[in-house]
């Protein structure tokens, strides 16, 4: 019988190396579609990773494009001097809640302010992961953190940060949206939005998010499966999926 | 002979590193540097740069690691509690050597300080501008035109060893105007033959698994291998110490100085010099690598005295001279701080004390 | 020969392009060595607002000096601040229009010109400092007066509708310069 290949792995990722992510965590399925859409675009070979600091630098040893590892929260300023400096470049931020929302909310807001054309892709598990679960800017109410033992509290740490709606308040940025990857439907919605966030950047309409409300089932402290359901309960309430902006459809 | 333009430092800085081949500059505004970024602004559209003000110093130094990633010649300035939030971005690019260059037209400090001109940063600048002991060269200018000169030749220094380099001057000399010569503009081709000589390290997108990687760090030894390499490249440095000796072959009185402090020690020993009195200086023009040699190779028979010029308190090139005199001879302190000026009557008195206790 | 000139005034009175106008000329037609500091006080507009200009023919030192050869004031509050920083037997050069204090030292040569007036009367009320840079050179043949006309020439490149009244109004004061030479 003919064999029929049904399914190949992205070349965005290497071939031979195993991610390295928690079981239950969805950096590697961020990963694998950002190599897929980019490889559609036929732009792999143009691809420059601007990595932030946390989880998402376990990506560096499992891309096969060019990385530059920014230090914590700075993303968004290295990748406005790379793409200023080489335009013909596909240029993308990979960043968590830390490293965006906290240390790096000047640069992000700022960058998303001026229109810079690259894309940012935000994972938000509304916890510090990499550092071993410190309260986030994006950690829910009542949910506990290493730096919130008793959880954490509004008249003490505030309420979550959203970033969408922050930068929806902005005029300059082109696309901003909030997906997630927990069902085949979603991952197919999200794959169209990267790619949408990537074609923006190919057609020079300038700053691009895409936010991945994701699971840490390490840092939360729950199973893999008890994660989703806690993913689709608690955090999706909290982070309404959607299209917060989209100048294309605004203005069609 | 080319001819001689009316230039203020920051303007000059800016014109020389454009003419260097800089094409990229990034910065925030703080006085007394101002006219550096304004300069950019104006001159980048002309020569087919970029220009952005940054959101902060923070943003800004990164933004330049970002652009050197690339191989584009990238250039920045601030000053003091600026500079101070440079740290950051300025050890990720020597850790990942990417060659920068960055310019500290330093005012008053600690803290906010003051806008007003000082010498407060000489062993930030010196010695750890940046976590993790990475080291670069240090130019110190005294006059507009060596300011031109140490911008043009940093450039050359920082693609030579993938390292930064940082251009230590002050608020009289970015402020101050004087007559200099321009270097010759580099050319296109220049500018990409010095893109090509990094092309083997630029992350701007290469076929998969062909992939470049900008790391300002490492996993497992890597960082020790990295920072031995580093070393090594420190090691060569010997040959790019420069200063200048100004009168001290029978020198009894020996003024220790660096930018604009050696300007003013010059005239004071001219005057000296004028009534009779052997006084002579040593000014170091590489604050690092710095010239131990030329201080600890002083015959100590005939040298009295040494006067440290600093605007500064505490003194803070007074520990690399200690360093190098190990206790030969008595030093010295004429110093101001917090952005008041010294003056040639104050560093007179100063020497005529010194003369009084040595001579 | 080093030569330091101060200039002071209130922010508006084109006090520094005075000072910028005489170090600029002086480094476009001559082999000199000449360096310009500004200093303003905390506005821009209505504070004071001072400069410095080392003319020599040796490397210059501090560009900053206190302890000058010529002092020009523009106003009364900077002759107060500054007259004890004339050396004795310098010059100092006063805007009579609105210095009208008296000199409370004897050992310098004091040189006025009733500047603002003068401007007013010209119809080009901001010529005061050309004016008054006019009567600097006038008196000390600093550097020729050619170069200043060169400077002025340059200066207004752009604007040569202005080159020939502020060329009057330097030529002016060159006159009132020489007339109080000694």
């Amino acid at each position: 019988m003919a064999e029929k290949k049904v399914y190949e792995k992205t070349l965005g990722v290497m071939p031979d190396v195993i991610s390295g992510f928690c079981p239950g965590c969805m950096h590697g399925t961020v990963h694998k579609l950002v190599g897929e859409v980019v490889q559609e675009l036929g732009m792999l070979d143009k691809l420059v990773r601007v990595e932030g600091v946390g989880c998402c630098g376990l990506g560096q040893q499992f891309v096969s494009h060019d990385v530059i590892i920014a230090a914590h929260g700075r993303a968004c300023a290295v990748a406005t001097g790379v793409k200023r400096c080489s335009p013909e470049s596909l240029v993308y931020t990979y960043q968590g809640d830390g490293d965006l929302a906290s240390i790096g909310l000047d640069e992000t807001v700022s960058a998303a302010n001026r229109g810079e054309n690259f894309t940012v892709i935000f994972i938000n598990n509304g916890i510090y992961g990499m550092t071993g679960g410190q309260m986030a800017p994006t950690t829910l109410i009542g949910m506990k953190a290493t730096t919130a033992p008793f959880g954490r509290k509004v008249e003490e740490h505030g309420y979550p940060m959203h970033v969408c709606e922050l930068l929806s308040q902005l005029k300059t940025p082109q696309f901003l949206v909030r997906t997630a990857v927990d069902t085949p439907q979603n991952v197919i919605k999200t794959r169209k939005y990267i790619k949408q966030a990537f074609q923006n950047q190919i057609d020079g309409k300038g700053f691009s998010l895409v936010e991945v409300v994701t699971s840490c089932p390490t840092n939360w402290g729950y199973t893999a499966k008890e994660a989703l359901t806690f993913l689709r309960e608690k955090m999706f309430e909290e982070f309404p999926l959607g299209v917060y902006r989209d100048k294309d459809k605004e203005e069609a | 002979m080319a001819e001689r333009v009316f230039m203020k430092g920051c303007e000059a800085i800016a014109e020389a590193g454009v003419r260097a081949g800089c094409r990229f500059f990034a910065g925030y505004p703080i006085t007394p540097q101002n006219e550096i970024p304004e300069y950019f602004a104006r001159r980048m559209p002309e020569v087919g740069g970029v220009f952005v003000q940054g959101e902060s110093e923070v943003a800004s130094v990164n933004m330049l690691y970002g652009a050197a990633a690339t191989g584009t010649p990238a250039m920045s300035s601030s000053s003091s509690c600026g500079i101070s939030l440079y740290s950051e971005g300025v050890s990720y690019c020597a850790s990942a050597r990417l060659p920068v260059v960055y310019v500290n037209v330093q005012r008053g400090g600690p803290g906010i300080g003051a806008i007003q001109p000082a010498q407060q940063d000489y062993l930030q600048a010196t010695k750890a501008s940046g976590n993790g002991g990475f080291r670069m060269i240090v130019l110190a200018p005294a006059t507009v035109q060596e300011c031109v000169d140490m911008v043009y030749e940093a450039f050359e220094l920082a693609q030579r060893d993938n390292n930064p380099v940082l251009v230590l001057t002050d608020g009289v000399i970015g402020t101050m105007m004087e007559p200099v010569v321009l270097p010759p503009m580099k050319t296109d081709e220049d500018i990409k033959a010095m893109k090509a000589k990094f092309a083997d390290k630029a992350c701007t997108g290469h076929e998969p698994c062909k992939q470049h990687f900008c790391f300002p760090g490492s996993v497992g030894t890597g960082q020790e291998i990295a920072n031995k390499e580093a070393e090594k490249m420190y090691a060569t440095w010997d040959k790019d110490v420069r200063v200048e000796k100004y009168l001290t072959d029978d020198a009894e009185i020996i003024f220790a100085a660096y930018g604009i402090s050696a300007r003013i020690s010059r005239a004071v020993v001219k005057q000296l010099r004028a009534e009779g009195i052997k006084a002579g200086m040593i000014r170091p023009i590489t604050v690092s690598p710095f010239p131990y040699e030329a201080f600890s190779s002083l015959d100590f028979n005939q040298v009295k005295g040494i006067l440290d010029v600093e605007m500064s308190i505490p003194a803070q090139m007074r520990w690399d001279i200690d360093h190098a005199v190990q206790g030969r001879c008595p030093i010295n302190e004429c110093r101001r701080s917090g952005g008041q000026l010294l003056t040639n009557e104050q560093v007179l008195e100063g020497a005529r004390q010194l003369i009084k206790e040595v001579l | 020969m080093e030569r330091n000139i101060m200039m002071a005034g209130f922010g508006g009175q084109g006090v520094m392009t005075m000072g910028k106008l005489l170090a600029e000329a002086t480094c476009d037609a001559t082999d000199l060595k000449v360096s310009f500091f500004p200093s303003y006080g905390a506005a821009m507009r209505g504070g004071t607002a001072n400069c410095f200009v080392v003319i020599s023919d040796d490397e210059i030192g501090a560009p900053v000096c206190y302890n000058v050869e010529d002092l020009i004031v523009m106003n009364g509050p900077s002759l107060h601040a500054f007259l004890k920083n004339v050396k004795p037997g310098g010059n100092l050069f006063i805007n009579s229009t609105i210095v009208t204090d008296p000199i409370d030292r004897d050992d310098v040569n004091v040189i006025s010109a009733p500047v603002t007036q003068m401007a007013l009367d010209m119809g080009n009320d901001r010529a005061l400092n050309v004016i008054m840079l006019g009567v600097y050179v006038g008196y000390t043949d600093a550097v020729p007066e050619e170069v200043i006309i060169k400077g002025i020439e340059h200066k207004f490149e752009n604007k040569p509708k202005l080159i020939p009244p502020n060329v009057d109004a330097f030529k002016k004061g060159i006159e009132i310069g020489r007339a109080q030479k000694k």
